[in-house]
């Protein structure tokens, strides 16, 4: 094989790029700046978009609804982060051994993850059943306790709809988890428990220090898919009842898709980009504080 | 002595834990296999009376089973290709080649993925709609074939681990470089390949949003979309019906993550200790 020329030695990369590229400039990048100017127009997708610059997102502040769907978001967010993040980190500890059988284990706690969402949301409607459901039966059964209506009452659907959502994303959360459980030194562990350290405290001066890189990397992803929980709000609830279960991306769904409300659902995806860059971007400033890289 | 109850302990977490994971996959399966009349029944039973499928016939007079898997199916193949082709091309461009703007350009595509989907929905579906693509299967295979950061992010991880004494040696012989990927790193490569195609299988396989937004005929349908047609459009909830459908779309991951689960695993863990 003689050798190719300089031009196409130079002009290589790109090809191999030009798939990526081109969904990068139309699918990424364009999108972005598109949405951006969609945003200051209102706009049916039938008769052409009329200018109305900062219209938009004026008439959202303007909006009872437009806050209450952002009060909804944060609601969830503050109660399925922590909880989700906690849980899996316990998960972790539990399924970080050697054990006979723990591959059957990590196995099962995965198969929600790979599950499509709405067979698992079906599934726990049927669950949260009020009458015939399978949690009000052992609520009653086991604590004695009258479960609530669930999907039905404005008090229970978000934490309904948390318990799917946390219940869902585990297994994911685990398996990272795990991963920077592995990555530890051993020898930490053995030197303090020469030093006379016990279980407690070896794991609040060891396992976390060492894990907060780990722990940092699911908060952030967890944040931000929180922000975008839409496919739960579909197959459950919609949306209600009476709003509230309605969150930031099922409305920006309902603007666009249901009432061709163009310029405003993507006014409202501005929002949303723009929240979760801030508290991305929060969330690196404040990390020196605490996550610790050895 | 301690070690044993130890144990014992960390069995009896690891079994109460697995029974709420895959509990609700249980009561699908006992609900899809149950007799409609058994179903609002107190106290709920575990074990059907009859074990029989009659709940997966009465399905298909309902919905069109077998478009709507067809449908999923293609879907999932085609764009499965399109990530596994595009994705390998842009990684071994970003592992093994030296051109102008080479970190910021991985930078930024690292970036995209912090945009929410929310965001470039709407110009997608407008792209897709000045080419004509609306309703059609298209729709949602096309953009695959333009790459994704995660699939690139995976398969560039993993190619920067092959030693390049193997591209010198191969250079040496006179190969070019569409030969070096080829014949050295695709073989080589073959654990993050099949990561990054379950990955992506199972995201368009469970895909709802994408066809909701794309499709809106019966025949281009997917089983996520009938599934969820089910829900909302019937008068009585027909939880037999709706498990049963349930039940077919989570079978064929099932598989795919009983045979595939260390790739699953390790696919999750490469992006958490890198990312």
């Amino acid at each position: 094989m003689k050798n190719p020329s300089r031009l196409f030695r130079a002009l290589e990369p790109w090809l191999y790029l030009l798939p990526t590229l081109t969904g990068l400039a139309l699918f990424s990048a364009g999108a972005v700046v598109t949405s951006f100017l969609i945003s200051f127009t209102t706009w049916d997708m039938i008769t052409p978009p009329e200018l109305v610059w900062a219209g938009n997102y004026l008439s959202l502040w303007r909006s009872d609804l437009f806050w209450e769907v952002v009060l909804n978001t944060l609601y969830f967010i503050l109660l399925a982060v922590p909880l989700s993040v906690s849980c899996s980190l316990a998960l972790a500890l539990v399924a970080n051994t050697g054990l006979r059988g723990i591959t059957f284990f990590r196995t099962a706690y995965f198969l929600p993850v790979v599950s499509s969402m709405i067979a698992v949301a079906l599934v726990w409607s049927w669950i949260f059943n009020p009458e015939y459901g399978l949690l009000n039966y052992l609520l009653e059964e086991v604590f004695g306790v009258k479960g609530p209506a669930w999907l039905h009452s404005t008090t229970w659907a978000m934490p309904a709809m948390v318990i799917v959502t946390v219940w869902k994303g585990l297994g994911y959360s685990m398996i990272i988890f795990l991963a920077g459980l592995q990555n530890i030194p051993q020898d930490l562990y053995h030197a303090a428990t020469m030093d006379g350290a016990g279980a407690w405290k070896r794991f609040r001066h060891i396992t976390l220090p060492m894990l907060s890189p780990t722990t940092f990397f699911v908060l952030v992803i967890t944040l931000i898919n929180a922000f975008q929980v839409f496919e739960q709000t579909y197959v459950l609830t919609r949306g209600g009842p009476a709003n509230s279960t309605l969150t930031m991306s099922y409305y920006i769904y309902q603007n666009a898709f249901q009432y061709f409300q163009m310029g405003r659902a993507a006014a409202l995806s501005y929002v949303l980009f723009a929240v979760i860059f801030v508290v991305t971007l929060v969330q690196f400033r404040i990390q020196k504080r605490w996550v610790f890289y050895a | 002595m301690r070690r044993i109850i130890g144990n014992t302990l960390r069995y009896f977490l690891l079994t109460a834990i697995a029974a709420l994971m895959v509990g609700p996959f249980l009561w699908m399966v006992a609900t899809s296999l149950m007799d409609p009349q058994d179903i609002f029944h107190f106290p709920p039973r575990w074990i059907p009376d009859r074990f029989d499928l009659r709940n997966y016939g009465a399905i298909m007079d309902v919905l069109p089973l077998g478009t709507l898997l067809l449908n999923s199916f293609a879907i999932a193949v085609s764009a499965t290709i399109g990530q596994l082709l595009s994705c390998t091309l842009a990684a071994y461009a970003f592992a093994r080649m030296e051109f102008h703007g080479k970190n910021a350009l991985y930078f930024i595509l690292l970036a995209t993925m912090m945009i929410p989907a929310q965001v470039t929905m709407i110009p997608t579906f407008l792209i897709m709609r000045a080419v004509g693509l609306i309703d059609t299967l298209y729709a949602l295979i096309v953009p695959a074939f333009f790459g994704g950061a995660f699939g690139t992010f995976l398969l560039r991880q993993f190619f920067t681990s092959i030693p390049r004494e193997l591209d010198d040696a191969a250079r040496m012989d006179g190969c070019g470089r569409f030969r070096i990927l080829w014949s050295i790193y695709l073989p080589l490569s073959r654990p993050a390949l099949v990561t990054l195609g379950l990955f992506s299988f199972m995201t368009y396989w469970n895909d709802l949003l994408g066809p909701v937004i794309y499709l809106s005929s019966t025949e281009h349908a997917t089983l996520t979309m009938g599934l969820a047609s089910l829900q909302s459009g019937t008068m009585v909830t027909r939880y037999d019906l709706l498990m049963a459908g349930s039940v077919l779309s989570v079978l064929p991951i099932l598989v795919l993550l009983i045979v595939g689960q260390q790739w699953f695993v390790k696919g999750v863990a490469t992006t958490g200790l890198k990312g």
